[in-house]
């Protein structure tokens, strides 16, 4: 059974890629034997197919690659340091020991060194806080009584409890406190209990 | 053909290991990766924009394009198809902005449905390769590549210069497999006609070529 010349065109793609039964192949070969026509479509097809196909074909300016590696590096993230299995097994417990010292410090379990000194034992934690002193109304300091000379502005003075003037800002006379400690004749300790005796020393008026 | 085949084989492989590493930072080895396709990048780019500072600036922003999307990249298709089916996209973005798609749609309009019928039945016997040494040579059938129109000179470009298959060239520019067989028939038979040396033509004497006259006549 015969071919014409339109069915073989059709099926020029599937001759040259050797894709057609082979029924149908022999019967297109039987054709182009006795068809100059076809044989030259099929000839020329197959020369265009496999001059196209050349890699040299496929020719770039010169330079491209260059130019395509230089916008790809301006575009490209910068490396990352790279480390061993070992460097971030420390790197890890580094971060471990940061965290945990801070958890540790921030612990309420965590209780900060006695004080070496009974003189860095805040004053106010022992004084009793009914204790009368006097203090002058524009001065910085509170005494044990009205009659200490270092006392300003005595027509100003006023009477007030211990508490009351550490929370207005007075700070206690050191007069006071020395004529206490002479007395003594001991070393007591930086506490705002002397202030009992400074208010027998000095009567309070 | 075997030696071919395990040759391909390696070659995936080692692809498939580069691609790895890149996604795990390793970015520099994208260069290596890229390498061996950059000349069918730049040619997919310049087959539709037929001007060689847009193919390049195309054929640059595909490959960066694709190293930012390479975590997208799915192993199933070939990087190779991948990356050509960006270069496309791309290209014809390129193109619908410069609005060139007008001149081209105009060019596009024949008839696909009916059988091509071949104008010339001069002999072309056996081109040798040689020719292609020369840049006339290639330059010719470069603008005979752009007289046949868009729909045909992509499908023919991406199956007969860049080698994808007919499934990926489908895949590629989002048409069924018969439109691509159908379009490929066209395509090479509209070529070989524009490029037959018809009656007492020959490759080699005669080289000059405008639309609708033979290189070497």
């Amino acid at each position: 059974m015969g071919i014409s010349c339109q069915e073989v065109w059709r099926e020029v793609s599937n001759y040259l890629e050797d894709n057609l039964d082979p029924v149908l192949r022999a019967t297109i070969e039987e054709h182009l034997q006795r068809c100059k026509h076809c044989t030259a479509v099929i000839d020329g097809t197959r020369n265009v197919v496999q001059l196209y196909g050349d890699r040299r074909m496929l020719e770039v300016p010169l330079g491209f690659s260059q130019r395509l590696h230089a916008r790809l590096q301006a575009n490209m993230p910068p490396p990352r340091p790279r480390g061993t299995a070992w460097g971030w097994v420390f790197a890890a417990a580094a971060s471990l020991l940061i965290v945990g010292g801070f958890e540790l410090g921030n612990s309420a379990a965590f209780t900060g060194p006695e004080l070496r000194s009974e003189h860095a034992i805040p004053a106010t934690n022992h004084m009793p806080p009914d204790l009368l002193v006097v203090v002058a109304k524009d001065g910085k300091v509170f005494h044990g009584a009205a009659a200490c000379p270092f006392m300003h502005d005595k027509n100003k003075e006023r009477v007030m409890k211990a508490s009351e003037a550490i929370r207005e800002g007075y700070v206690p006379c050191t007069r006071c406190m020395k004529q206490y400690l002479s007395a003594n004749l001991i070393a007591p300790s930086f506490q705002w209990g002397i202030m009992d005796e400074l208010a027998g020393m000095h009567p309070v008026q | 053909m075997l030696a071919a085949a395990l040759e391909n084989s390696a070659e995936e492989s080692n692809e498939e290991t580069l691609i790895r590493r890149i996604r795990n930072g390793e970015h520099e080895l994208f260069y290596e990766l890229i390498r061996p396709h950059e000349r069918r990048v730049y040619a997919a780019a310049f087959a539709i924009l037929r001007n060689e500072a847009d193919a390049e600036e195309v054929a640059q922003e595909a490959v960066l394009k694709a190293f930012k999307n390479i975590r997208q990249f799915r192993a199933e298709a070939r990087f190779s198809t991948w990356l050509i089916q960006i270069t496309v996209n791309e290209a014809r973005m390129r193109k619908r902005k410069d609005h060139a798609h007008i001149m081209e749609a105009m060019a596009d309009h024949r008839d696909e449905e009916g059988d091509y019928t071949p104008r010339d039945f001069a002999d072309w016997r056996e081109i040798p390769s040689e020719t292609l040494e020369r840049s006339e040579i290639r330059e010719a059938l470069t603008r005979a590549l752009t007289v046949i129109g868009e729909k045909y000179q992509e499908v023919f470009l991406l199956r007969d210069v860049q080698h994808l298959t007919i499934e990926e060239t489908a895949k590629t520019l989002k048409i069924s497999t018969a439109a691509v067989k159908t379009r490929l028939l066209r395509a090479r038979l509209m070529l070989r006609d524009l490029l037959s040396p018809g009656l007492g033509g020959s490759w080699s004497s005669r080289l000059s070529f405008v639309k609708g006259a033979k290189p070497w006549e």
